[in-house]
């Protein structure tokens, strides 16, 4: 089975301290950290099951800059056997659709049966994987929590729906799957891991490479345009507990004794 | 005919035995031979006095002293009988033979009588041991289900009972030909009255010259048969530590609280040249570590301490050693080709079994053979990094520490933040600034960033203060000393880490370092070279007090009683127990008790590092059967000096519902206290 597995370089939340910027339209980026979106890394770690299971290959694929080519550097030590980076300055300010249509680009320059992304990155939209299935018309499946390879032609994905319950769903050959967190555990990836991998060539696609019109992607092509970026007010009846942990935990236990929360 | 017939035998049955003998061990010792390397032959002189001053310290440790004793006991027999042994089987091909000074006059029948002697001790610990194997049975060699049969006690009572009859028949040997001799009128030496040799001569005086002789010829078969059986039978089983023991002894491991190098022989700057990393089939294993298993005695005193065990984590040190043993026996057979380079990870060990271990060493410091740990769990850990296999909840904390330099990702830049409560007149210098100093103070991660650690830090700050330092700190250029991304199996972001620290601490031009954290003391002097020397703020303080630079007022509650816990990376590992009772005993009218299990044998706090981390399958935390040992010693203030010692005490102390009754402070915090400013 031939997968195509598509990961983004986020800043890491677990791992920075996120502020808005003084301009107000985007988050401070002065100071941050990066790795690969979490969900992604699951996505990543699902292909290359699917591979240990019925044989193939696998490529990950990112649209970014050249700091993007350490992601992919990651995922190819988890085990992915190519990487793809597509860059162009042309690709920079895309919406979620101008990044489904890159992305649609190049799965039509290979030869795909399986594409993979993570459910949503960091910012949250949630929908590349959803468009990018839609452009190509290939059937979708959203929110994957376990993937069975029935034959070359079909796969079982599986699917938690409200209350814990699983929903599980027969889906063709090609198709896109949006990957859940916990569908796997994924691997390690260590230091070395990534050296070892280091001096690996990664081709790069730009815009005419992909056939791409400079003005159907990047800012130019982009419908939806962020006007405000902010911390909201805070509400009625919303309150911000201060001082140290453990003062904090006393005030909280207080409250949820106060409310009838605890007894 | 008669003589003949006895010579061929004689000789037969010792060329057959050494023969087979020879051919066992070999097969044996074929793993160790397709082994990684490992270097053990520095130090000779050491080595050789540790082969003398070992078995006193270990065999006998507190609680063990029946066993250690009868070992010892044993030990001195068996060496003394040797001569007696030799000349017996060079006598029956050559009845003539005897070895110098031992044929006739004071020294040879001195020595018999010694001999005489101990021929009855040995008999007599014989006797002892499986009374102890089959009466007392000392619950440290149950075997739990989880681990299969018990195989141990079957060959126990096999190999004691063979060592019983050579006694038995070494003594009627003796005992027969002394009769002979005496009937014959020719010169015999004096029986020590009550030995085995003179009860049997006299009972012996009861038959003729010529059963005497009889018996006598007749012992000296059974003699070599059973001596050589017993030799041939050593391998099998758990008493080829007899043959195994002395070497690996001599083989340990001199440098403590070190961790051994991913491969000996191979420079740190090499080792992305390296095709594969750590311990992943057996044959990874270094030479010296199937020594180890070989050499497991099987008597439990390892898991017996450990804290894992205790707690019920899915570790027994003592199976780590019996299921290597196991695994050689049946990849390496005596007989028919040997199975190689089959996966360890999953068939024999499991992931739990080897995440489950602190690393506190209390394995070690216990096994009477110097069976290492460690190494063997560090280097199966290498393995598993090197496969990705690595638990989801240790890979967040080593990708911060690879980002951040710290294993909860906060800011490089709020690493020193800890400096702005000290008083005025306290300053902390900062060599990322520019500032020079002749001392370095070394926080490492949880002492900078945790809210209630940073009080160790403000404390250990100001007690450097006090006395009369001239100090700084590394601030945003201090990475994680990496002790525990070492112990965790991720040796390529160690050595980062320890280039990155060893860079930063060469450029800040330092003359010494001082740290109020164990972990960090220990990879700092243990695993970093060519740095200054390092030392923990109990020593820093110890000497201070002592050279009356500091002076510390009356104990703040005279009504508390004191408990010192010591680290095992302060203790254990660096074998700093003094200097912190010391600090402690100088604060005046402090009330002290000591735990049942302290110094060398303190009970781990349940990790610290990357430790903190990782969630283990157990029954029990360790640290609150810790705190549970102080309260039942009597304290009601327990003292140690390393920052996840406290961590692991303040929750355990919760947990245990022991809030009120017992509380936990950092030495230095304690000190700090005390300042007689």
């Amino acid at each position: 089975m031939e997968i195509l597995v598509c990961v983004k370089r986020v800043p890491d939340t677990a791992e920075n301290e996120i502020s808005v910027n003084s301009a107000g339209n985007d988050i401070d980026r002065g100071d941050l950290v990066y790795s690969v979106n979490e969900w992604d890394n699951y996505a990543v770690e699902e292909a290359i099951q699917i591979v240990d299971r019925v044989g193939g290959n696998m490529t990950v694929v990112a649209v970014g800059d050249d700091e993007s080519e350490e992601v992919l550097r990651r995922e190819m030590a988890m085990g992915a056997n190519d990487g793809l980076l597509l860059k162009d300055s042309a690709f920079e300010g895309s919406d979620g659709k101008g990044t489904a249509s890159i992305l649609k680009a190049a799965v039509q320059k290979g030869k795909y049966d399986l594409i993979l992304t993570g459910a949503q990155a960091e910012a949250g939209a949630a929908q590349v994987g959803g468009m990018l299935a839609a452009m190509l018309d290939y059937p979708y499946a959203s929110l994957v929590n376990k993937v069975e390879v029935i034959d070359d032609k079909k796969l079982k994905v599986g699917r938690e729906i409200e209350g814990g319950n699983q929903e599980i769903n027969e889906i063709e050959l090609p198709c896109v799957l949006s990957i859940q967190t916990g569908i796997n555990e994924p691997r390690y990836v260590g230091i070395r891991g990534i050296r070892k991998v280091a001096s690996v060539e990664i081709p790069v696609m730009g815009a005419s490479d992909l056939g791409l019109g400079a003005d159907t992607v990047g800012t130019a092509g982009a419908k939806v345009k962020r006007v405000d970026y902010f911390v909201p007010e805070m509400g009625a009846g919303a309150e911000m507990l201060e001082g140290s942990t453990e003062e904090i935990i006393d005030k909280l236990v207080e409250l949820l004794k106060a409310k009838g929360g605890l007894k | 005919m008669g003589t003949f017939l006895l010579s061929f035998f004689a000789l037969l049955i010792p060329v057959a035995g050494i023969a087979l003998f020879i051919y066992i061990v070999a097969r044996r010792l074929a793993p160790l031979f397709r082994a990684a390397p490992d270097f053990r032959f520095d130090n000779i002189g050491k080595r050789l006095f540790g082969l003398y001053e070992y078995p006193h310290h270990r065999m006998p440790r507190p609680g063990y002293e029946l066993s250690g004793y009868i070992h010892i006991t044993t030990i001195i027999c068996l060496g003394v009988l040797s001569l007696q042994v030799i000349t017996l089987l060079l006598q029956g091909i050559s009845p003539s033979f005897s070895l110098p000074f031992l044929d006739k006059g004071i020294i040879a029948d001195g020595y018999r009588m010694i001999s005489d002697l101990a021929l009855t001790v040995l008999l007599g610990a014989c006797l002892l041991a499986l009374y102890r194997r089959i009466i007392l049975k000392p619950e440290r060699y149950n075997v739990p289900k989880s681990y299969g049969k018990d195989k141990t006690f079957p060959d126990a009572l096999l190999s004691l009972g063979l060592l019983a009859s050579l006694a038995v028949l070494d003594i009627v040997y003796i005992a027969s030909g002394w009769r002979v001799d005496a009937y014959a009128g020719a010169d015999t030496h004096i029986l020590i009255p009550f030995t085995g040799t003179w009860i049997t001569a006299t009972i012996f005086s009861l038959f003729s010259p010529t059963a005497n002789q009889v018996v006598h010829v007749l012992s000296f078969m059974l003699l070599i048969v059973l001596i050589f059986g017993f030799v041939c039978y050593l391998p099998f089983g758990r008493f080829f530590h007899l043959v195994t023991g002395p070497p690996n002894v001599f083989f340990k491991k001199i440098k403590k609280g070190s961790v051994k190098p991913v491969k000996w022989g191979i420079a740190d700057d090499k080792l992305d040249e390296l095709e594969s990393f750590g311990v992943k089939k057996f044959e990874d294993f270094t030479w010296k570590h199937m020594l180890d298993f070989y050499t497991c005695t099987d008597c439990g005193r390892c898991s017996d301490n450990c804290p894992a065990t205790t707690v019920g984590r899915p570790l027994s040190p003592r199976f780590i050693s019996i299921k290597g043993r196991n695994y050689a026996f049946s990849h390496y057979p005596l007989k028919g080709p040997f199975i190689q380079n089959e996966p360890l990870m999953g068939d024999v060990f499991s992931d739990d079994e080897i995440w489950s271990c602190t690393t506190c060493g209390a394995c070690e410091e216990e096994c009477p053979v110097t069976i290492e740990y460690i190494d063997k769990i560090v280097d199966l850990r290498r393995g598993m990094v090197d496969d990705g296999n690595v638990p989801q909840s240790l890979q967040k904390p080593l990708s911060a520490i690879e980002k951040r330099g710290n294993p909860w990702g906060k800011m490089e830049k709020k690493r020193g933040e800890w400096t702005k409560d000290l008083p005025e007149g306290c300053d902390v210098k900062l060599f990322e600034a520019g500032d020079t100093a002749e001392t370095l103070y070394f926080v490492d991660s949880i002492t900078s960033y945790d809210d209630r650690m940073i009080s160790i830090a403000q404390a250990t700050a100001k007690l450097l203060c006090a006395g009369g330092a001239d100090f700084g700190i590394l601030g945003k250029d201090e990475k994680d000393s990496g002790n525990e991304v070492r112990r965790f199996g991720e040796e390529m972001l160690f050595q980062d880490l320890k280039n990155h620290n060893t860079e930063m601490i060469l450029e800040s031009g330092v003359k010494q370092i001082v740290t109020a954290d164990p972990h960090a003391l220990n990879t700092l002097k243990n695993d970093y070279a060519g740095l200054p020397p390092v030392e923990h703020i109990s020593q820093f303080l110890a000497r201070k007090i002592k050279n009356s630079d500091i002076s510390l007022k009356s104990v703040e509650k005279p009504e508390a009683v004191y408990t010192y816990h010591d680290p095992c990376y302060l203790g254990r590992h660096n074998e700093i127990y003094d200097a912190p009772r010391d600090v402690l005993d100088a604060i005046p009218g402090l009330r002290r008790v000591e735990m049942a299990k302290s110094r060398d044998r303190s009970f781990c706090c349940s990790g610290g590092g990357l430790m903190l981390f990782y969630e283990p399958e157990e029954e029990e935390r360790m640290g609150v059967l810790r705190v549970k040992m102080a309260a039942e010693a009597g304290a009601t203030v327990m003292v140690t000096a390393c920052p996840f010692c406290l961590v692991n005490m303040e929750d355990a102390i919760k947990i245990a519902g022991l809030e009120g009754k017992l509380e936990a402070i950092d030495l230095a915090e304690l000190v700090e206290r005390h300042l007689d400013k």
